[in-house]
C-alpha cells in the first residue's frame, strides 16, 4: 500500500494540479482562436499579470491587517480577475481591434502579441525586479497529511491547502463555464461565431459584444490559473512565459477551439508530464524480493530524465500535430 | 524607393557614429560584429519568411546548433577524453541508435508482410519504445562515464579545427536538423508552425543544455579560438590594450562583413531570378502555384533549409565571437523574438530591409539599457530632491528596460509600417515604379 500512497502523491495529486493550471490556461487560449482565430501568445503575460494583481492585493490585505480563514491568495482571487479582465479588454482595444480594423491576416495579429507579451513583460520586470515573491510570507501554508496507516501504508497521503482549493476552485469554474456555454444566449452566440462567424453576424449576434465577452473569460480565467500556479510553486516575472507552451500543446492537443477539448488536454499533458519522469523503482521495488540477480531493478527507472520535464509537453505536440492535428475533440486544422 | 533607402541607411550609419562617439570604439566595435552575425540571421528568416511565408519561430534552437558546431569544430582536442573507454561506449551507443531507427523504418515498412492497419500502428509504437530503450541503455553509462572524467576533461572535446571550417559545420548541422524539422511540420498551416518550431527549439535547447558529455551543458565551453587574431596577439606585438582591441575586432567585423557581402550577393541574385519568382508565387498563392506544376512542399522545404543554414552560421560566428559557449543563456526573447523584430521592422521580403532592420535593432537593443540607466538616473535626481526618495536597484530595472523597448518598436511598426521601414519592392514587366 505504501507504493500506492507514493503514487499518488507524487503522480495523482501533482498530475491534476498541473493538469488543472494547464487546462485554466489552454481554455482562455482556445476561446480566443475560436472565435478571432489567432495564437494568443500574450496569454501568459494575462496569467503572470493576474498572479501579480492578486499578489498586489494579497500584499494590500496583509497591510491592512485583514485574517482569512483560508489563504488570502484565493480570498482576493475574484477581485483580481474582475481587475484581469479589464487588463484583457484594455490589451485587446489597445493592439489587437486596430489592427483587426485593418483586417489584418491572423499572423500580424500572433506577431502583435508576442509585442505584447514583450511589453507586459518589462513592465512586470520593471516594476517587481527578477527575483521570486511567495503568498505565504506572512501566513502559514498548511500542509495535510492524511495518515494512511488503516490501509497499511507506512507513508501518509500529502496535499497542501492551496493544491485542495486549487482543485476545488477548477472544477467550480469549469461547471460554471459549461452551462455558460450550453445555457445562456451570450454562450450559445460564442459558439455560433466560433463554428462560422459571418452566419453568426448576419443571423443578428452582436460580435463585438462576443469578443469582449471572450476576452473577459480569458482574462479572468487566465488569472484564477497564474494565481494559482503562484500559490503552488513561488511568483516570478517569467512565472507563465515558461509554461506557455505545454498550455498551447494543450490545447492543440485537445483541438484548437474546444473548450472542452482545452480541459482534456491540459488534464493529459499535466499526467503525461508526471508520469514521464516518474521514478518507477518505488512502486516495483517489492519485485526485487522475486526477481533474479541478474534482473533488478536499477536505483532510477524513469521514461525521461526529470531535466527533460517540459520536453514531454513539446513531444506529445509534435506527435499530435502529425498523426492527428485536428486534435482529441476534433479542432480547427488546416 | 531607392532614395528613401538611402536616406534611412545615412541615418543609420549617424547613429552608428553617434554610439561610437558616446560609447567608445571597443564597445561599439564588438557590437558591430554582433550586428553582423544578427544581420546574417535575419537574412536567414528573411529568406523564410519574407521569401517563403514560412512562420519559423525556432530561430534559436538553429543558433544553438550552430554554435555547437563551431565549439566541437574549433575547440581543442580533449586528449583524455580519446585516450579512454569514451569513445568505444560511444560507439555502442551510435550503433544502437542505428539498430533502433533500423526496427522503427522496418515496422513501417511492415505492411509489406501483410501487418496492416491497427497491428501496424502498435507494432511501430512498440519499435520506437524498443528502440528509445536500446538507445538510453547504452547511452547512460557512456554519458556518465564521460562526465566522471573529472573537471575540464569531462567531455568529449573538440577536433581543434579553424573556426571558418566550425561556421560551415554549423550550416551543415543546421541543415540537416531543418531537412527533418522540416520534413515533419511545413505540412502545417501557419499558427501550427510557428508552436510547433517553438516547440522543437526548446527540444534542442534542453538536449543541449544537458547532455554534459557532449556540450559541457552549463559548465560552459570557453575560450573558443577565434578564426582572425586575438587582442592578446596584438598586445604581444607591443600594442596597447584599446586599440589592440579595436585593431582584433576590426579584422573580425572585416571577416563578418565579407561573409555577410557573398550571401547577401548570392540571395539577391537569387530572388530576383526564376527561383525567387517561384518562391514568392508559392508565398502569395500556394493553391496557384501548385496547379502551375510547382512542387509547393519540395520547395517550402528548400527554402527552410537555405534559411537555416544561414541561422547555423550565424550562430557559430556569434559563439566563436564571445569565445564562450554557454547554453543558458539562449532565451526566447533574445535570440527567436528579437530577430523577428528585425525582420518585420526592416521589411520582409527586402535583403537590404532585413539587414538595415538587423543593425538598427540591435543598436536599439544594446543602447536601450545605458540609456534607460541614465533616464533612471536623472528621474532619480529630481525625485530625491522633491524628497521622495531615489529608485531603487537602478541597474537591475534598466537591464529590463530593453525587452519592454523592443516590445514597444514591434507594436509601433505593425500600426504604422507594418510592411517595414524598406518594404518589399515588386517588379511587374512593363510597370516602372
Amino acid at each position: 500500500m505504501t507504493e500506492l500512497v507514493f503514487f499518488t502523491n507524487q503522480v495523482l495529486i501533482s498530475g491534476l494540479v498541473l493538469g488543472c493550471i494547464y487546462a485554466l490556461g489552454a481554455i482562455g487560449i482556445t476561446l480566443i482562436f475560436g472565435i478571432l482565430r489567432f495564437a494568443h501568445f500574450a496569454h501568459s503575460e494575462l496569467m503572470t499579470g493576474g498572479a501579480f494583481i492578486a499578489f498586489l492585493l494579497a500584499s494590500a490585505f496583509a497591510a491592512w491587517g485583514i485574517v482569512t480563514p483560508i489563504p488570502t491568495g484565493f480570498v482576493v482571487l475574484p477581485i483580481a480577475m474582475v481587475l484581469a479582465a479589464i487588463l484583457a479588454l484594455g490589451i485587446d482595444k489597445g493592439f489587437y481591434a486596430p489592427l483587426r480594423r485593418r483586417g489584418a491576416k491572423p499572423v500580424t495579429l500572433l506577431i502583435a502579441s508576442i509585442g505584447v507579451t514583450l511589453m507586459v513583460q518589462g513592465l512586470i520586470r520593471l516594476f517587481f525586479g527578477a527575483g521570486s515573491y511567495s503568498f505565504f510570507e506572512n501566513e502559514p501554508k498548511e500542509v495535510f497529511r492524511i495518515d494512511m496507516s488503516a490501509v497499511g501504508s507506512t507513508r501518509p497521503l500529502v496535499i497542501t491547502e492551496p493544491q485542495l482549493l486549487m482543485i476545488v476552485v477548477t472544477l467550480i469554474s469549469v461547471i460554471a463555464l459549461h452551462y455558460f456555454l450550453t445555457r445562456s444566449r451570450l454562450g450559445k452566440a460564442m459558439r455560433a461565431m466560433a463554428d462560422n462567424a459571418d452566419l453568426a453576424q448576419v443571423s443578428g449576434i452582436n460580435t463585438a459584444l462576443v469578443v469582449r465577452v471572450t476576452w473577459i473569460i480569458a482574462g479572468a480565467l487566465g488569472c484564477m490559473a497564474g494565481t494559482m500556479l503562484a500559490l503552488d510553486v513561488t511568483l516570478k516575472p517569467d512565472l507563465a512565459f515558461n509554461i506557455i507552451l505545454p498550455i498551447f500543446a494543450a490545447a492543440i492537443v485537445g483541438g484548437l477551439g474546444q473548450a472542452y477539448g482545452a480541459i482534456a488536454g491540459g488534464l493529459l499533458i499535466g499526467f503525461a508530464e508526471t508520469l514521464a519522469v516518474f521514478n518507477w523503482t518505488m512502486v516495483l521495488r517489492p519485485l526485487n524480493a522475486v526477481l533474479p540477480e541478474w534482473l533488478q531493478l536499477p536505483s532510477t527507472l524513469a521514461l525521461v530524465p526529470t531535466e527533460y520535464k517540459l520536453t514531454v509537453a513539446f513531444v506529445i505536440l509534435v506527435v499530435t500535430l502529425l498523426v492527428r492535428p485536428t486534435g482529441i475533440f476534433k479542432g480547427a486544422s488546416s | 524607393m531607392i532614395q528613401r533607402s538611402l536616406t534611412l541607411f545615412g541615418g543609420l550609419f549617424v547613429l552608428i557614429l553617434v554610439v561610437g562617439w558616446v560609447m567608445g570604439l571597443p564597445f561599439t566595435s564588438s557590437r558591430l560584429v554582433e550586428a553582423a552575425a544578427y544581420a546574417l540571421i535575419a537574412l536567414g528568416l528573411n529568406i523564410q519568411w519574407g521569401y517563403g511565408g514560412l512562420f519559423n519561430f525556432g530561430i534559436m534552437g538553429f543558433l544553438m546548433v550552430g554554435g555547437f558546431a563551431v565549439t566541437f569544430i574549433s575547440a581543442p582536442v580533449n586528449p583524455v577524453f580519446w585516450g579512454s573507454d569514451g569513445p568505444m561506449m560511444l560507439g555502442r551507443a551510435l550503433l544502437a541508435f542505428f539498430i533502433g531507427a533500423l526496427l522503427v523504418l522496418g515496422a513501417r515498412q511492415s505492411e509489406r508482410i501483410g501487418i496492416r492497419g491497427g497491428w501496424k500502428t502498435a507494432l511501430t509504437v512498440l519499435a520506437w519504445f524498443i528502440a528509445y530503450c536500446l538507445y538510453r541503455s547504452q547511452l547512460d553509462p557512456a554519458a556518465a562515464y564521460i562526465e566522471g572524467l573529472g573537471g575540464r576533461d569531462a567531455w568529449i572535446g573538440g577536433l581543434g579545427g579553424h573556426p571558418v571550417l566550425g561556421w560551415l559545420f554549423g550550416g551543415v548541422l543546421a541543415a540537416a536538423i531543418a531537412f527533418v524539422v522540416g520534413k515533419i511540420c511545413l505540412g502545417l498551416r501557419t499558427d501550427y508552425l510557428a508552436i510547433a518550431t517553438i516547440g522543437i527549439s526548446e527540444i534542442i535547447r534542453a538536449l543541449i543544455k544537458n547532455m554534459d558529455w557532449l556540450t559541457r551543458g552549463t559548465l560552459t565551453v570557453s575560450p573558443i579560438p577565434w578564426p582572425t587574431p586575438l587582442p592578446q596577439e596584438y598586445q604581444a606585438g607591443g600594442m596597447n590594450i584599446a586599440s589592440s582591441l579595436i585593431a582584433a575586432r576590426a579584422g573580425y567585423l572585416i571577416l563578418a562583413i565579407v561573409v555577410l557581402g557573398i550571401v547577401l550577393w548570392l540571395i539577391s541574385r537569387a530572388y530576383s531570378g526564376p527561383w525567387g519568382r517561384m518562391m514568392r508565387a508559392i508565398r502569395d498563392n500556394h493553391i496557384a502555384a501548385s496547379s502551375m506544376g510547382k512542387n509547393v512542399t519540395a520547395r517550402q522545404l528548400e527554402i527552410f533549409v537555405f534559411g537555416s543554414v544561414l541561422m547555423g552560421i550565424g550562430g557559430a560566428m556569434l559563439v566563436s565571437f564571445v569565445q564562450i559557449f554557454d547554453p543558458s543563456s539562449y532565451q526566447p526573447i533574445n535570440h527567436t523574438f528579437l530577430v523577428w523584430v528585425m525582420v518585420i521592422v526592416g521589411g520582409a521580403g527586402n535583403n537590404w530591409g532585413a539587414l538595415f532592420g538587423a543593425i538598427l535593432i540591435w543598436l536599439i537593443w544594446v543602447v536601450s539599457e545605458p540609456l534607460s540607466k541614465a533616464v533612471f538616473e536623472f528621474v532619480s535626481m529630481w525625485s530625491t530632491n522633491f524628497g521622495w526618495g531615489a529608485i531603487p536597484e537602478i541597474d537591475a530595472r534598466s537591464a529590463q528596460m530593453r525587452v519592454f523597448v523592443l516590445g514597444l518598436v514591434i507594436t509601433i511598426a505593425l500600426r504604422f509600417a507594418p510592411r517595414g521601414l524598406i518594404p518589399e519592392v515588386v517588379k511587374r514587366e512593363g510597370v516602372r515604379n
